[in-house]
């Protein structure tokens, strides 16, 4: 098979899968599993083979017109270079270990056929916008993603806090989709093609009228996809879904969407300096923010989505300062540390009972229940942490490196200024994540008090995936950084000294602190007793975990937070963390800015409708009831009263033919 | 062109010669027979009104027998003679007969009842009024100066009649026997079962009726007064 | 004699039944009221021949044949007429023209009562057949 019908082959067979689990669900249980894990399997192996013919050579392209669609043509289109390869086969790992994990996390779900048949669509969705050379058929796989997270978040629906947040998703993006399409249309008829490769052909031989325009545009449905501030105010939320969904749309394969696009469409970005500094700040804020955020949240999966948050601004971070490289490096290594840590969070839930990490700090001996989890998290949030020689820290310095270099002029693809932002931010960030992912642990592991609960043996299936994951966790880096510049642009991606000397020291102070910080105040664990457990440990995780959304908020008082006063993450940011934990009342700001007025224009029209509207059909229905009712009083049944109507219409209607007839 | 012209054309089609005719003979010099013809005319009309007036039923009946006798002599004056016996012999013999046992047998009250009448009784008299007034003024428009000459034989006579009844008119008159035919069977029929259900259970049906439903007061009253 | 004494004659009958018609309440008194109109027709068909006999050479004599006609058919029509009166008078208890008011909306509380109580009646007449 050529390398063309492989890479057709590969978000064809997750579709086809989806389509016969949708069909099968009912009807045949028997093959849901099967048809759930197999074809996204199989795509791995068929993207991993596209990766390894491709290997970092020319792109492939393949391009074929289903039907003529007037002055721009739209083609399904194929154009695969070395980051689409090997974006591929990060989407393919993930989602196949997200599958087989799903097997074991949703074992009971009555819905689960659904909920295998929509991730199954879901990956086809991400390996189309992968793989796709034409940007109308990548948008179709961006919004098929889209509806996939609305139903996927709201896989809990009983639970109100997965209902609201599955359609804040769904709206949030659609709010940034919609001038993206807008872009997509302006960038489209200044470049006079859809694919990407004569829109990059038209970037470099300098024809786009508006490049600024375009490429701010571009960036709000980037920013609503990647969950960049100002709209990434979703995501936290849609950790009400399953963790298994969360670990492959809120982390490793959606949220980078928008990154990778930008990646494909780097050369239109670096077009426009304004567009690269607003992409610059928007990483900072992102990142520093969140990192923030996350030292404040009592919801572990609330602090891997800040922090998930937080690793996508990194991403956003290098495309500003102009090298897509380091930005997908990232990306590869994010995603596969980050599916680890989320489906290593699920372990913990389904054992603790709870998803709390307050509760998780008064049991003791939660790591011997899981030590799969406890091992393979140990290696992520060292990952995440950037701690050498774990492959977060190789990635994360090819960023911090590559905006070094921007701060030092050694490049002239962006603005100094970016460099700079990105470079602050970045060490920033550094430290806040080290210190986040100290607190994750050292409040998950090393719990005092308590005996945690005992759920039973994690099923197989959910720990054997965390060892597959730990691998690239652990090793990706170290061999990558030097292969990868043969798929990417060639630029050098190797950590310099400068850099990395300081990340890792910024690194190794924010842990250091926090774990200072928990010495201090773990001592009041025991003085303060706190937290809600699961009431059907016998139950799934899927159960388990529902349970824990829908007992958070009443147990704790709010969703994200909780009343703990051990936390050292309290004792870190001080009067920060009230507002730290609520996301720095964004939620609340857009409220007060968009929902009230909305709202309130929509109470506006109800009443011009029941009041003004209703009226007026009101009056047009009672004149001809009233009509009706004289009519009908008429109908007296007298037979009398008809014959006397008739006979005098007859002598009228008499009268009136003799005078017409007479020319009266 | 005027009413009385055209119905008069209508009416008289191609035979103007009774037109020019009529011209001669006015309103005001009628013959014996005229004068004959008014005065039971008028007595046939009272009688018609008192007979869809008067508030006593079986009087209605009579005062029909009165009108159609008038009429029967009306017929004799327009030398009708099978005609006029034939309405004696139907219509006061048997018809107005019919009519008394139907009123009889729906025990209608004798003497006078108050509400012989309906509600409606006033929209029908406009609708009367209006459209005799309308008939008489299209028919004396029309009409005005047309004469019969009723001298000579009998245009009506028993012979003249049957002559033209069985030479012209045969296959009518056969489908009328059977329309007769069809008609006594139908009558049959729809008294059959009130001759079932009135031989065994009149009595008991309408004493069980007034003693159960107060609404069929007014039936028992008049079974009452049928029997008074 | 002038065709216009017989003719308004007819008209002033035709009325009188006309008004019989539509004021009466006893159904026998309407079909006596029906007589009326029939004879009114019978008379100007009689009058018309009279004249027309006289006047053309050549004549069916159609208006008495039609009136024969008609007479015989009134004949007819008082025999169902009067069975049917009596058939509704057995169901409902009276042969009041205007209580029987089944095609009427729904308000007045006559209908569906008569209605009920012709069923009980029938019913009890059956009954009493069965027994007999």
């Amino acid at each position: 098979m050529t390398t063309t019908t492989l890479a057709v082959l590969v978000p064809l067979l997750p579709f086809l899968g989806a389509v016969a689990g949708l069909l099968l669900g009912r009807t045949a249980p028997g093959f849901v599993r099967p048809l759930a894990v197999l074809p996204t399997l199989t795509a791995l192996v068929l993207a991993a083979l596209v990766a390894a013919r491709q290997g970092g050579d020319a792109a492939v392209d393949a391009a074929t017109e289903l039907t003529p669609t007037g002055s721009v043509p739209i083609e399904l289109a194929l154009h695969i270079d070395g980051f689409a390869a090997l974006v591929a086969v990060l989407v393919g790992l993930v989602a196949s270990c997200v599958q087989i994990y799903s097997t074991g996390y949703l074992r009971d779900d009555p819905r689960y056929p659904s909920y295998a048949a929509l991730v199954s669509l879901f990956t086809s969705a991400m390996l189309l916008v992968v793989y796709s050379g034409d940007l109308i058929v990548l948008l179709v796989g961006w919004e098929v993603m889209g509806i996939c997270s609305y139903f996927l978040v709201g896989h809990y629906w009983e639970t109100p806090e997965a209902r609201a947040a599955s359609l804040k998703a769904f709206l949030v993006t659609k709010l940034g989709d919609v001038p993206f399409l807008i872009g997509l249309f302006a960038l489209a008829t200044d470049a006079g093609s859809f694919r990407i490769t004569r829109v990059l052909g038209a970037v470099a031989s300098g024809s786009l009228d508006h490049p600024t325009l375009i490429a701010l545009l571009l960036l709000a449905g980037v920013a609503g996809k990647s969950a960049q501030f100002p709209l990434h105010t979703w995501l936290p939320d849609a950790m009400a879904g399953p963790t298994p969904v969360s670990a492959l749309i809120h982390a490793a394969t959606m949220v980078a969407a928008g990154v990778y696009f930008i990646a494909r469409l780097l050369p239109l970005f670096e077009a426009s300096q304004a567009a690269m500094v607003v992409l610059a700040v928007m990483a900072a804020v992102t990142m520093a923010g969140s990192a923030l955020a996350a030292l404040a949240q009592d919801d572990i999966k609330r602090v891997l989505a800040y922090s998930t948050i937080g690793q996508l601004g990194y991403m956003s971070g290098a495309l500003a300062v102009g090298d897509r490289g380091a930005a997908v490096f990232h990306l590869l290594s994010h995603g596969a540390f980050k599916a680890l840590l989320f489906l290593a969070a699920g372990v913990i839930i389904h054992a603790a009972g709870t998803n709390s990490l307050a509760a998780m700090s008064r049991m003791r001996n939660l790591r011997d229940r899981i030590p799969d989890a406890y091992w393979t998290m140990t290696v992520a949030l060292l990952a995440l942490a950037a701690i050498p020689p774990f492959s977060g820290f190789f990635s994360k310095e090819a960023v911090l490196g590559v905006a070094e270099h921007v701060v030092t002029g050694h490049t002239e693809h962006a603005p100094a200024a970016a460099g700079w932002i990105v470079l602050v931010a970045g060490l920033v960030t550094a430290v806040l994540t080290a210190a986040y992912a100290m607190r994750l642990w050292l409040l998950a592991f090393r719990g005092r008090g308590a005996e945690a609960p005992d759920h039973g043996r994690q099923p197989l299936t959910m720990t054997v995936v965390l060892w597959v994951l730990a691998v690239p966790s652990l090793a990706l880096g170290g061999f990558a950084f030097r292969l990868l510049p043969d798929w990417f642009d060639g630029r050098d991606l190797s950590p310099t000294l400068t850099t990395s000397v300081l990340g890792t020291g910024v690194a190794l102070v924010g842990g250091i602190v926090t774990y200072a910080a928990w010495r201090h105040t773990t001592a009041l664990t025991a003085r303060v007793p706190l937290g809600a457990v699961a009431a059907h440990p016998e139950g799934d995780a899927a159960q388990v975990e529902a349970e824990a959304i829908a007992t958070h908020e009443p147990a704790y008082g709010d969703i994200a937070y909780a009343p703990d006063p051990a936390d050292p993450g309290r004792l870190l940011l001080g009067p920060l963390h009230r507002h730290a934990a609520a996301g720095f009342h964004l939620d609340a700001l857009y409220r007060t800015l968009f929902v009230r007025p909305v709202q309130a224009g929509a109470s506006l029209v109800r009443f011009l409708d029941r009041e003004v509207v209703e009226t007026y059909v009101r009056g047009a229905g009672a004149l001809p009831r009233w009509l009706g009712t004289a009519v009908r009083r008429a109908q007296t049944g007298n037979v009398q009263t008809y014959v006397s109507a008739l006979l005098a219409g007859t002598v009228v209607l008499a009268v009136a033919v003799v005078l017409v007839a007479t020319g009266a | 062109m005027t009413l009385a012209a055209t119905v008069g054309i209508l009416a008289t089609g191609p035979i103007p010669i009774t037109t020019a005719a009529a011209d001669t003979h006015g309103f005001l010099s009628p013959t014996g027979v005229e004068i004959a013809f008014l005065l039971v005319g008028l007595v046939t009309f009272g009688a018609a009104i008192v007979t869809v007036t008067t508030r006593q039923l079986v009087h209605a009946a009579l005062w029909l027998v009165v009108t159609l006798g008038g009429l029967a002599v009306e017929y004799l004056l327009l030398t009708a003679e099978f005609i006029a016996w034939v309405q004696v012999l139907i219509y006061v013999g048997s018809v107005v007969v019919l009519l008394l046992f139907g009123l009889m047998l729906t025990r209608a009250p004798i003497g006078r009842s108050p509400d012989a009448d309906s509600g409606n009784r006033w929209a029908a008299l406009t609708v009367a009024v209006a459209s005799a007034a309308a008939l008489v003024w299209v028919v004396v428009d029309a009409f005005r100066t047309t004469w019969i000459d009723l001298d000579g034989p009998a245009a009506g006579s028993t012979e003249a009649t049957g002559a033209s009844l069985f030479q012209n008119w045969v296959l009518p008159f056969e489908a009328l026997s059977v329309l007769l035919l069809a008609a006594l069977v139908g009558a049959i029929v729809l008294s059959r079962k009130a001759k079932a259900g009135a031989a065994t259970t009149a009595e008991s049906t309408s004493a069980a009726r007034s003693e159960k439903d107060p609404r069929t007061e007014k039936g028992s009253r008049s079974e009452k007064e049928g029997t008074r | 004699m002038h065709l216009a004494y017989p003719a308004v004659l007819s008209a002033l009958l035709f009325c009188t039944g006309l008004y019989g018609v539509l004021a009466r309440r006893n159904a026998i008194l309407v079909l006596m009221s029906v007589e009326l109109m029939l004879n009114a027709v019978n008379l100007n068909l009689v009058a018309f021949d009279v004249w027309l006999s006289k006047t053309a050479e050549e004549t069916l004599h159609s208006g008495q044949a039609l009136t024969l006609f008609t007479i015989a058919i009134a004949a007819a029509e008082i025999g169902i007429g009067l069975a049917i009166v009596l058939a509704v008078h057995r169901n409902r208890g009276t042969a009041d023209i205007d209580k029987l008011r089944d095609t009427s909306e729904r308000h007045d509380p006559d209908g569906p009562d008569s209605d009920a109580l012709a069923a009980e009646q029938s019913g009890e007449a059956q009954k009493a057949e069965a027994t007999a």
